[in-house]
């Protein structure tokens, strides 16, 4: 798996390897997260440095998203969205406020 | 408004080891308690059972009103709780009061709490209230406060006294933990055992929230991290009833000398534990959804733990 092998090497190092060699392959990706069931979809995510996320709430029922500390959505009424972008790398994990049982995680290498 | 200031009062009358609480699930609008003295009769349908068996104080608890819910499970969830108001000013015997266990509101806009205000105030009652987690999604989280928090600490916990028996109404929507369910926090259980100490045990009481103060179903969140604790403080009280809503439906279980039960919502049903993918509103066909709010009845004795359920709906 490639990106075992980079966090083997250093993930920072590696991604700078290919911004320095490769710049159009770099570009910030949108990601979505969808909010169904009052489960995250999917719940663990691995995004780049740079990379926006996009939850979407499809339930009936209002969520938020919150990682302390980092961010914190609005309440998200049925279709409603929130977007984040990523600009350091690490490991966010994340739940609704409202309904706790409700977590993921995003990793930013 | 309620127009009710919520503040300590310890000059409770006492209530004697004859005397009985007894519960009513009521049209899927509200649960009507009574408390009287003598042994606990067989009751029958609500309806007539209220003119006949009603003495003593009564009140009755509404909840989960969702006011502001528009989604397929009931585009009309305003119009399910007037329908409910409507019944409760009919009612032969005028209730003392009424508690509401929370989610007054679903999204907590000033308008729904109006809309709210403007239906529930129509019964002429006092309306104890709880918040629901749907009650602080306002971005400043003030409007709750504003409306119902006067005379109510932290979050809007509070206590009082009435016929007899120590109301509780704490706060379990807040400041919940990734992973976790409901949550009292510290501080407001410091002040629960600190209302509780030196508390004469004979003293009924009646502690009322939001979320099921015991673990019904942790996967969907459904009950209170550390409502055990405060479960802890009721040790030795001869008659301990736990009121709550948030699940949609009744459910019941005694434990010693304390009976737990939650309140349908008068806005929709959610599934039993389990039994869907998620705990999110239930759609039923149209012609069934009264019948989701259907009629419960309950009859608790005090110190007997003899528990009577009879659960009638509202249609079929």
């Amino acid at each position: 798996m490639i990106p075992t092998i980079f966090r083997r090497l250093g993930v920072r190092l590696a991604t700078a390897a290919l911004l320095s060699w490769h710049p159009g392959s770099a570009r910030a990706e949108e990601t979505r997260i969808a909010i169904d069931n009052f489960t995250f979809a999917p719940a663990a995510l691995t995004v780049k440095v740079g990379d926006t996320v996009t939850w979407s709430n499809h339930d009936d029922i209002p969520h938020t998203v919150v990682s302390a500390g980092k961010f914190r959505s609005k309440t998200l009424d049925t279709d409603d969205s929130f977007s984040f972008t990523f600009t350091a790398a690490g490991d966010y994990s994340y739940f609704c406020s409202l309904h706790p049982h409700m977590t993921g995680t995003i990793k930013v290498e | 408004m309620s127009g009710f200031n919520h503040s300590d009062d310890d000059n409770s009358q006492g209530i004697n080891r004859r005397q009985v609480l007894e519960c009513m699930t009521w049209a899927g609008t509200g649960v009507l308690w009574t408390v009287s003295g003598g042994v606990p009769r067989a009751l029958g349908l609500v309806g007539s059972a209220l003119a006949e068996e009603a003495a003593g104080m009564t009140f009755l608890q509404i909840s989960d009103s969702h006011v502001g819910f528009d989604k397929p499970a009931n585009p009309n969830a305003l119009g399910t709780l007037e329908e409910g108001i409507a019944k409760i000013k009919t009612m032969p015997v005028r209730p003392a009061f009424m508690i509401h266990t929370g989610d007054i509101s679903h999204l907590s806009k000033a308008s729904e709490f109006d809309d709210a205000e403007r239906i529930i105030s129509q019964t002429r009652l006092d309306v104890h209230y709880v918040p629901g987690e749907h009650d602080f999604l306002d971005e400043d989280v003030k409007l709750y406060r504003d409306r119902y928090g006067r005379g109510t600490k932290g979050a809007g916990y509070y206590a009082f006294d009435a016929g007899g028996i120590h109301f509780i109404g704490l706060v379990n929507v807040v400041d919940l933990k990734a992973g976790g369910l409901g949550n009292l926090g510290a501080e407001q259980l410091e002040w629960l055992e600190q209302d509780l100490k030196g508390r004469s045990k004979s003293t009924p009481i009646v502690v009322f929230a939001h979320i099921p103060l015991w673990t019904v179903y942790p996967e969907w969140g459904w009950g209170t991290e550390d409502g055990a604790r405060a479960l802890d403080y009721l040790k030795g009280f001869g008659s301990v009833t736990v009121l709550n809503g948030h699940i949609h439906q009744v459910m019941q279980k005694v434990e010693g000398n304390v009976t737990f039960h939650t309140a349908r919502s008068t806005a929709f049903p959610q599934p039993a534990p389990g039994t869907a993918p998620s705990p999110g509103p239930m759609k039923v066909a149209d012609d069934r959804l009264r019948s989701m709010l259907g009629v419960a009845s309950v009859n608790f004795k005090r110190g007997d733990q003899r528990l009577a359920i009879i659960d009638t709906p509202l249609q079929g």
